[in-house]
């Protein structure tokens, strides 16, 4: 089952992001970016020239690396990935689309947020009929 | 839906009945504390909905004013302030730690943010704009605190929504399924039971009249007996033939009826 995921005994996360230049480098200056071993960053900077399938592929290992807690991506970065954002439903780790700079915040677009909005108008309907 | 297709194949005994009889107890016993567990379950899942919906809210007005603190330290220290920021990755600073948060012995799962060691930034903008570095950074450290919370809302929804819908899953399979399979197995029971009793009741009847009857026909003997011996005697004493002892016997019984009716 899904609800099954659970985080590494070790207890401590990483937060993971794909995200345009300015949003990374926000972040990283909080002190968010890592590297392992192997020069792997935690984040993807998406600009004009990253591919879509560069954005799957970080996407993809975003959501499997263990000590992964908080994918973080950036609204029409999602767009452009949204059959496989739509499809994601663990629980662990959790993807938050977050607003950027030149793309106003659309909740609307939102996987988790229109499920929100869905289940908020059925209850209300459902109470009112009560 | 017929009684007799939903019911458990099973011998109709009454230690059967009992077994049965204590199943759907505890049946009825598990279907209340789901329900009152989905219930519970439900109540948590509204207040991560409004909280939710609350939080998506205040994240895009920190962004914007953590986006606009980013601005304004690129403004001041130079747009070269990236590229430091960039080469300056080594290990993460800023981490999330996870735990767990029973609910209805559902596990949620609760993300904290916490910061671990120094951070290697600390001379980025030293030459310019440092303050306005220092800010930019607070700025995020509040976003990632916000999107931290949020994030795990976000679970929490999600392992709710999943453990609500197993939970009313059970709920109605026990109400709907369980429950009158036991109940149909209970009146077949019954009525298997009834069914053995009224058969059994019959046959003692029968029984009763058969013993009845052979009474009466041994009485009938030992009578008819008493009445040849009787008349034997008669005829032995009156020196008549049994036949006329007879005729004389049955005038005499004829004759004691009269009186008495």
């Amino acid at each position: 089952m899904a609800g099954k995921a659970q985080l590494p005994t070790s207890n401590s996360a990483l937060i993971a992001m794909i995200a345009d230049e300015d949003t990374v480098t926000g972040f990283l200056l909080a002190g968010v970016g890592n590297v392992d071993l192997r020069r792997k960053t935690n984040y993807l900077i998406v600009d004009s020239k990253t591919t879509v399938k560069a954005i799957e592929d970080a996407f993809k290992e975003f959501t499997t690396k263990e000590d992964v807690a908080i994918v973080m991506i950036s609204q029409y970065v999602a767009n452009m990935i949204r059959f496989l954002v739509d499809g994601y439903n663990k629980p662990i780790p959790a993807i938050l689309e977050i607003p950027s700079k030149d793309h106003p915040y659309d909740p609307a677009h939102d996987s988790v947020l229109s499920r929100v909005k869905y289940l908020f108008s059925a209850e209300s309907v459902a109470s009112g009929r009560r | 839906m017929s009684g007799q297709s939903q019911r458990l194949t099973v011998v109709p005994t009454v230690t059967m009945l009992g077994a049965m009889k204590a199943r759907l107890v505890g049946a009825t016993r598990g279907h209340a504390l789901l329900k009152k567990k989905s219930d519970a379950l439900t109540v948590q899942f509204r207040q991560i909905l409004k909280k939710i919906v609350l939080a998506k809210e205040s994240m895009g007005d920190v962004m914007k004013a953590s986006s606009f603190a980013l601005t304004e330290a690129k403004y001041v220290a130079g747009e070269n302030i990236k590229h430091t920021v960039l080469e300056n990755v080594q290990s993460a600073t800023l981490k999330v730690r996870s735990r767990q948060e029973n609910i209805a012995g559902v596990k949620l799962p609760k993300f904290d943010y916490f910061s671990e060691g120094e951070t290697k930034n600390d001379l980025t903008g030293l030459a310019r704009g440092g303050q306005q570095v220092q800010l930019c950074r607070a700025a995020y450290v509040k976003a990632i605190e916000v999107l931290v919370e949020l994030a795990s809302l976000q679970t929490s929804f999600l392992t709710l929504d999943e453990a609500i819908k197993t939970t009313n899953r059970r709920v109605n399979a026990l109400e709907n399924v369980v429950k009158p399979r036991l109940e149909n197995t209970i009146s077949y029971i019954k009525g298997e039971l009834d069914e053995l009793e009224r058969e059994d009741f019959f046959r003692l009847k029968k029984i009763q009249g058969y013993k009845k009857r052979a009474i009466e026909r041994q009485l009938a003997a030992a009578k008819e007996f008493a009445v040849e011996q009787f008349a034997e005697k008669v005829a032995l004493q009156k020196g008549i033939s049994v036949n006329a002892a007879h005729n004389l016997l049955n005038d005499a019984m004829q004759m004691d009826e009269d009186i008495v009716v």
